[in-house]
């Protein structure tokens, strides 16, 4: 089969591979229909994920039908529509009983290095570097899926793929992140980031009963796009964030803010540029100024949600005014089983159709042209789907 | 309290006054240039120390008490002697399950990577084969010296006399209904003849850490039924440079 695989930053190439087979009998094996590009990959191709190998077929957010399933495997049959989680879960260990699937125990066969690094592993995910487990990714034309008894979701016929897809990851992220600010009535969220999770939280927080969101980005089509969905917009480059923060929310701040930048924020201040050359110099492995941001502009008592990705040591974190306000944090990889069925339902009821994002469709053939034009943010790029078994796209 | 006397003070004694009579007629072999000297030495200060700390290694790994045998397994693994390994994982399944399957012995070649098979000779013995370097096999024998049903398997390897390795399984309930803790003690003494360098070979330079590996792919068995894995899935083009 055909397979986008990484070979060293900046390096991604398609390839032929050979198809992935049933190797427990729990699993089962997907014929992509549709995947796409995630921001997080962007961090894969930039090289700030440790233990990436050469040979790594990248993706998670995937899509397909099921042509072969494992022995053990009560749950799927041939022919199935799934939607497959970016998030690899047992569902009998201790963490998935309290629904805390992307901490699953048992799914990560590489757990020691997590362990080594987080003192305790999390879950496997596709495609995302060995630390996660090492599972081959979904942007290729077929996947194996371990537990697939537990994660893949089955979809109505009635739906498109591109109304769909994005259960696989960005809907419940972008869902989680507004979850964890625990609207209340009247509440104002502030989002940095108007990447597709970023999109994704705006317009949750609106389904979960925001009065106002804020959305903070510097690239203006994405700045659009949040307005599109009701936010009010600011753009970092035109002046100081918390200024105008603190004077749209009538001197109190927002309610909650929402991190969907995660650890390769850039920006104006001098806080980004010490964190810059500090990266490049290897003395620090993040780049936290949205979070930094985030932490001084929220209100007392309020929360600071972070869906956006950090992998490693973060620096100059104001924890004084933390404390000092009581803020409450929430954070982590998403718990994708709770929130796939749920947001399935808001999608059939056309409460939301998360395809708003898709601005690029490409073949698999061209994903490393599709990966360099939204890391660069090229022809105003948002979101890059991609269609394994098609040549061309029309 | 535990206590890292295990012996009772009659086999301490025997232990001192054995070792020590060994080790005296081990130097004098050795004086002789005689190659069991160095053997004899070594046993004999073994015992000695045994004597002398009433703490048996041995005894301690494979959860034997004769100190406080009312007691019966209560004993704390503090030996000095060669390398000791303490690994813990809870598994949310009751301990008589977990127990039935490890006393099973032959299933455990499904979560002990080296393990090739595992084969019961009678009640007590086994048969142990594992794989070495240079696509050999190893082979020992084994006998379990102590066992409570649903609660502890303590068992020593079995060469002839050359006995140098022992260990412990415990199954104990963890909190508020959360499954069994899992606890594995291991012991052994890396120079001490050809099972002794097996062993240590087949634990590797971090011991702990191949246990703990162990352990998890038994929780891992237990809880979902496989050993998460990524052994034979697809991969693009390797450099020479990747590490595995």
């Amino acid at each position: 089969m055909k397979a986008l695989v990484w070979h060293a930053t900046n390096d991604v190439r398609v390839e032929r591979v050979p198809d992935p087979t049933i190797l427990n009998g729990r699993d089962a094996i997907i014929k992509i229909t549709t995947t796409a590009i995630c921001g997080s990959d962007l961090h894969l191709l930039n090289g700030y994920i440790p233990t990436m190998q050469a040979g790594d077929i990248l993706g998670h957010e995937m899509m397909g039908e099921v042509v072969e399933v494992g022995k053990e495997n009560h749950k799927l049959t041939v022919g199935d529509r799934v939607v497959v989680p970016f998030t690899i879960a047992c569902g009998a260990c201790f963490f998935c009983n309290k629904q805390l699937w992307s901490l699953c125990d048992n799914s990560n066969p590489n757990a020691w290095m997590a362990e080594k690094v987080y003192g305790y592993t999390t879950s496997g995910l596709f495609g995302y570097s060995h630390m996660t487990g090492g599972y081959a990714g979904g942007q290729a034309q077929y996947a194996r899926v371990p537990f697939a008894d537990v994660g893949p979701l089955k979809v109505p016929d009635g739906l498109r793929d591109e109304q769909v897809l994005f259960l696989s990851d960005i809907f419940p992220t972008g869902y989680m992140a507004a979850e964890n600010c625990d609207i209340q009535r009247g509440d104002t969220i502030a989002v940095w980031g108007c990447g597709p999770v970023g999109q994704m939280a705006i317009r949750s927080a609106f389904l979960l009963g925001a009065e106002r969101v804020v959305a903070i980005d510097d690239v203006p089509e994405r700045l659009r796009l949040a307005a599109d969905g009701g936010a009010e917009v600011l753009n970092f480059a035109d002046g100081e964030i918390f200024d105008r923060l603190r004077s749209m929310t009538g001197g109190r701040g927002p309610d909650a803010c929402i991190d969907a930048v995660g650890l390769e924020a850039h920006g104006p201040t001098l806080d980004a540029y010490v964190d810059r050359a500090k990266t490049a110099a290897f003395l620090a492995t993040d780049r936290p100024s949205a979070l930094r941001q985030a932490i001084n502009a929220c209100r007392k008592g309020g929360v600071v949600s972070i869906p956006g990705v950090y992998g490693g040591f973060l620096d100059k974190i104001p924890f004084g005014a933390a404390f000092q306000k009581g803020l409450t944090f929430k954070m982590g990889q998403t718990h994708m089983m709770k929130y796939m069925q749920p947001l399935l339902h808001r999608i059939e009821r056309g409460e939301i159709d998360p395809s708003f994002v898709i601005t690029h469709r490409m073949a698999l053939d061209d994903a490393p042209q599709g990966y360099k034009m939204f890391r660069d943010r090229k022809n105003e790029c948002i979101k890059v789907v991609l269609k394994p078994h098609e040549e061309t796209v029309h | 309290m535990t206590s890292t006397i295990n012996l009772a003070d009659v086999e301490r004694w025997a232990s001192a006054l054995g070792g020590a009579a060994l080790t005296a007629y081990g130097i004098k072999q050795l004086k002789d240039r005689s190659p069991a000297g160095a053997a004899l030495t070594a046993a004999g200060g073994a015992l000695m120390f045994r004597g002398a700390t009433g703490h048996c290694p041995i005894y301690a790994a494979a959860g034997i008490d004769t100190a406080n045998d009312r007691e019966g397994t209560r004993v704390a693994l503090s030996g000095s002697r060669g390398i000791a390994v303490d690994e813990v994982v809870t598994i949310g399944a009751p301990a008589d399950r977990l127990y039935a399957f490890w006393r099973g012995l032959d299933q455990m070649p499904r979560f002990m990577e080296h393990l090739v098979s595992v084969q019961q000779i009678d009640e007590r013995r086994s048969h142990w084969v594992a794989r070495a370097p240079g696509g050999r096999t190893v082979e020992w024998d084994a006998e379990i010296i102590n066992e409570i049903p649903a609660e502890l398997i303590g068992w020593r390897t079995l060469d002839g006399a050359d006995v140098v390795s022992a260990g412990s399984v415990r199954f104990k309930p963890a909190t508020g209904n959360r499954g069994t803790e899992v606890r594995v003690r291991l012991q052994y003494d890396p120079p001490a003849g050809k099972v002794g360098a097996t062993v240590a070979w087949l634990l590797g330079h971090e011991p702990s850490q191949t246990i703990r590996e162990d352990l998890r792919r038994f929780k891992q068995l237990m809880e979902t039924g496989e050993v998460a894995t990524t052994a034979g899935q697809p991969r693009g083009k390797q450099s020479i440079l990747n590490y595995d």
